[in-house]
């Protein structure tokens, strides 16, 4: 089919540049691979010392699972976390670090952008499948809901594809971008409940409606409550969570699409 | 292929901006209410031609001219700001070799990533990757990192990449000169591959000698601006005649010597006696170099040297040599070189100056490009390329005839270079079947012309 050629040709770029992404990685470093796993775990362990052990945050009980671990708990929101905030430094740079190519060879410039959030994409499905190995181990029998894990992978992948296109070109425009961004993470982190169950917030916010529906209303705190109920509590996800994650995904992709769409143009006198 | 152009370019214009405190930084917008402050520059202004499908076209003009600008265009690597571009077919564009080599994988993984850059699917990378290794001349190291190839290595696989894409369209950016001279011979074969095949290369080249021979036809931009399009040669004739001063400029780097003499200026004289910066192959001409003496010099020897674009000494003549040496030079004068046929073939080339004692120990004075000209094809014509011609004359004759009473000919045939004698091969098929039919032997097969 002729008509299709170009999208086929633009598939296996997208297939060479993430492979690129991946294979370069851990390239050189002995651990390699490894160090894909051992960066959360290193995490995982600093902050339960300090949360469990010394903040002492209460750890929520799994509901059906009865499973009441915080490791297990805070991997289950800090996975999906840790792609975010990899997914939109990586994606913001993707198109100044390969500004060279850019400038001499015409190709879909989003490719890049798909590139880098795609090789993160894969590396969380690596780290969520050594984390539902421990699940199992301990209990939880979360394979019949893998399926339905893999469709939050896709959608958060393109959640996140959406805002580094974003940032990526306007990146592009304003180099401080990055480290405004670094900021807004960190905030960012501590307001979505990776480290902390969402009642405790819930209950610090309840005489603050305003702030509570800000809290509610981000998509990270809702793409969190449906990993933990599909791998910690061992459950189907609310509803009202999964409308609010594939409305923020489709806002993220039709914002980015646009923006970048706008500024591509312009993307080889810029850089 | 279709009959249409392959590539249409109307009414191009292409605008860039000049930064003048440039700092990007949100700040700074939200200061000024705006980004920053800039000039606008047009790199092209209302530039419309065609290039007809099948063609080879040349861009030519000086630095900063919008040659590379139009190419990019073309590519589509650049959005104009006015005008269009419309390509027919698939384009590949050879801007820069190796684009988006990672320098920690191998060559076989970044054959495949580059391929996949320049828009070729896994299925045709898989199917031409062979080729691709055998042309860049790599099979022992591609599965090595790039990054421990030397540059030639790299530019060699990035060349063979993007040689193999397969485009109905092709754009050049001055990267032919890459590799030794075996892997340029192989180039020159691939592109003289693709013009047979029909396919459209347009070319951005300084090289005017070897443009005017590769192309059809050519454009000549001057500051973003369209001056002439049409043939080749005629454009380029044109270009030239533009350039009135083709001297290369004098700088402290091109002069040495003790300065008792100096060689003030060098002139290319046509047959006429006319100061010309070009001449075809086979032409009269003269070299005159105006010399100035200071002071009286004993028995000065003046000599000329010949260096193609690559720095490759070409001749070397010296008034030595022919035993000419004048005994005292005291006041200024000239010193002629007179070239009764011009033996080098199409390309540019560099003379240089010197004037040394008789011992050839000291040098007063040595002027290094002291002029640059361009050589146009002429009589004789020699399509292989090369530096110079030996103006051989042919001769084919069977082995069962006998020698006809000009053995010298036969010798050139001999000596002729292994292009010429797998030519020269077809030729001789050619002259049996006559002499079959005639009965008399071939004497004396003239000269190729393509």
């Amino acid at each position: 089919m002729p008509a299709f050629a170009p999208l086929r040709t633009h598939r296996d770029l997208l297939a060479n540049l993430t492979l690129r992404e991946l294979r370069g990685k851990y390239k050189r470093s002995a651990l390699g691979w490894a160090w894909s796993l051992l960066n959360p775990l290193a995490t995982m362990l600093i902050f339960t010392v300090v949360f469990r052990f010394i903040l002492r945050v209460p750890v929520p009980v799994g509901d059906p699972s009865d499973l009441q671990v915080f490791a297990f708990f805070l991997l289950c929101g800090l996975l999906p976390w840790n792609f975010l905030a990899s997914g939109l430094a990586g994606g913001m740079g993707s198109l100044i670090g390969n500004a060279n190519l850019i400038k001499k060879v015409y190709f879909p410039r989003a490719l890049l952008v798909g590139a880098s959030t795609g090789a993160l994409g894969i590396a969380l499905i690596i780290e969520l499948s050594v984390l539902v190995v421990a699940l199992l181990i301990v209990g939880n029998m979360v394979l019949p809901w893998l399926p339905v894990v893999v469709v939050f992978v896709g959608l958060q992948t393109l959640f996140v594809f959406g805002v580094a296109m974003l940032l990526a070109v306007v990146a592009v425009y304003f180099r401080d971008m990055e480290h405004l961004m670094s900021i807004v993470l960190q905030l960012w982190f501590y307001a979505t409940p990776i480290i902390y169950p969402i009642s405790e917030a819930r209950d610090a916010l309840s005489d603050q409606p305003t702030l509570r529906w800000l809290y509610e209303a981000n998509p990270m705190t809702r793409f969190l409550s449906i990993y933990r109920d599909l791998l910690y509590n061992v459950r189907g996800p609310k509803l009202s969570d999964v409308v609010a994650v594939v409305a923020a995904t489709a806002v993220s992709l039709v914002v980015g699409s646009f923006v970048f769409w706008k500024l591509e143009p312009r993307l080889a006198e810029e850089l | 292929m279709s009959d249409g152009p392959a590539v249409v370019v109307e009414e191009l214009s292409k605008r860039f901006r000049i930064y003048h405190d440039r700092n990007q930084s949100l700040k700074a917008a939200a200061m000024r209410g705006r980004r920053a402050r800039y000039e606008e520059f047009w790199a092209l202004d209302d530039v419309s031609f065609e290039v007809p499908t099948g063609t080879t076209f040349g861009l030519i003009g000086t630095n900063g001219s919008g040659k590379s600008t139009l190419l990019k265009c073309m590519a589509k690597i650049l959005r104009p700001d006015k005008g269009s571009v419309t390509t027919t077919g698939k384009v590949s564009a050879l801007l820069e070799l190796g684009a988006g080599f990672h320098p920690e994988l191998s060559g076989r993984d970044n054959v495949f990533l580059n391929g996949a850059i320049l828009g070729m699917s896994q299925k045709d990378i898989q199917r031409r990757f062979d080729d691709i290794v055998d042309f860049a001349g790599l099979e022992r190291f591609i599965d090595t990192p790039v990054k421990n190839y030397s540059s030639g290595m790299y530019v060699r696989l990035g060349f063979s990449v993007a040689i193999n894409v397969d485009p109905d369209v092709l754009l050049v950016d001055e990267v032919l000169a890459v590799g030794d001279e075996q892997f340029q011979r192989r180039c020159a074969e691939k592109f003289a591959d693709l013009r047979a095949e029909g396919k459209t290369i347009v070319v951005v080249s300084h090289a005017l000698g070897a443009l005017q021979q590769m192309c059809d036809q050519a454009a000549w931009l001057d500051q973003g601006e369209l001056k002439k399009v049409g043939s080749a040669s005629s454009v380029v004739d044109s270009y030239l005649s533009s350039l009135q001063v083709n001297q290369v400029g004098e700088s402290d780097e091109t002069r040495s010597g003790t300065g008792e003499i100096r060689v003030v200026k060098v002139e290319l004289l046509d047959g006429a006696g006319q100061p010309t910066t070009t001449a075809r192959t086979g032409d009269r001409v003269t070299i005159r170099c105006h010399y100035d003496a200071h002071e009286p010099v004993r028995r000065p020897v003046f000599g000329i040297a010949v260096h193609s674009m690559d720095g490759v000494l070409l001749t070397g003549p010296n008034l030595k040599d022919v035993g000419q040496i004048p005994d005292v030079i005291d006041r200024p004068g000239t010193v002629d070189v007179i070239v009764e046929r011009l033996m080098l073939l199409p390309g540019t080339y560099d003379i240089a100056t010197g004037v040394a004692d008789d011992a050839l120990l000291h040098v007063h004075d040595h002027w290094h490009k002291a002029l640059r000209f361009d050589v146009l094809p002429g009589t004789p014509r020699e399509a292989v390329g090369g530096v110079f011609s030996m103006d051989a004359a042919w001769s084919v004759l069977p082995d069962d005839v006998e020698a006809d009473p000009a053995p010298k000919r036969a010798k050139a045939a001999k000596v002729a270079n292994a292009a010429k004698v797998a030519k020269a091969a077809k030729v001789a098929k050619a002259a049996k079947v006559a002499q079959a039919a005639k009965g008399t032997p071939a004497k004396r097969a003239s000269q190729t012309r393509p």
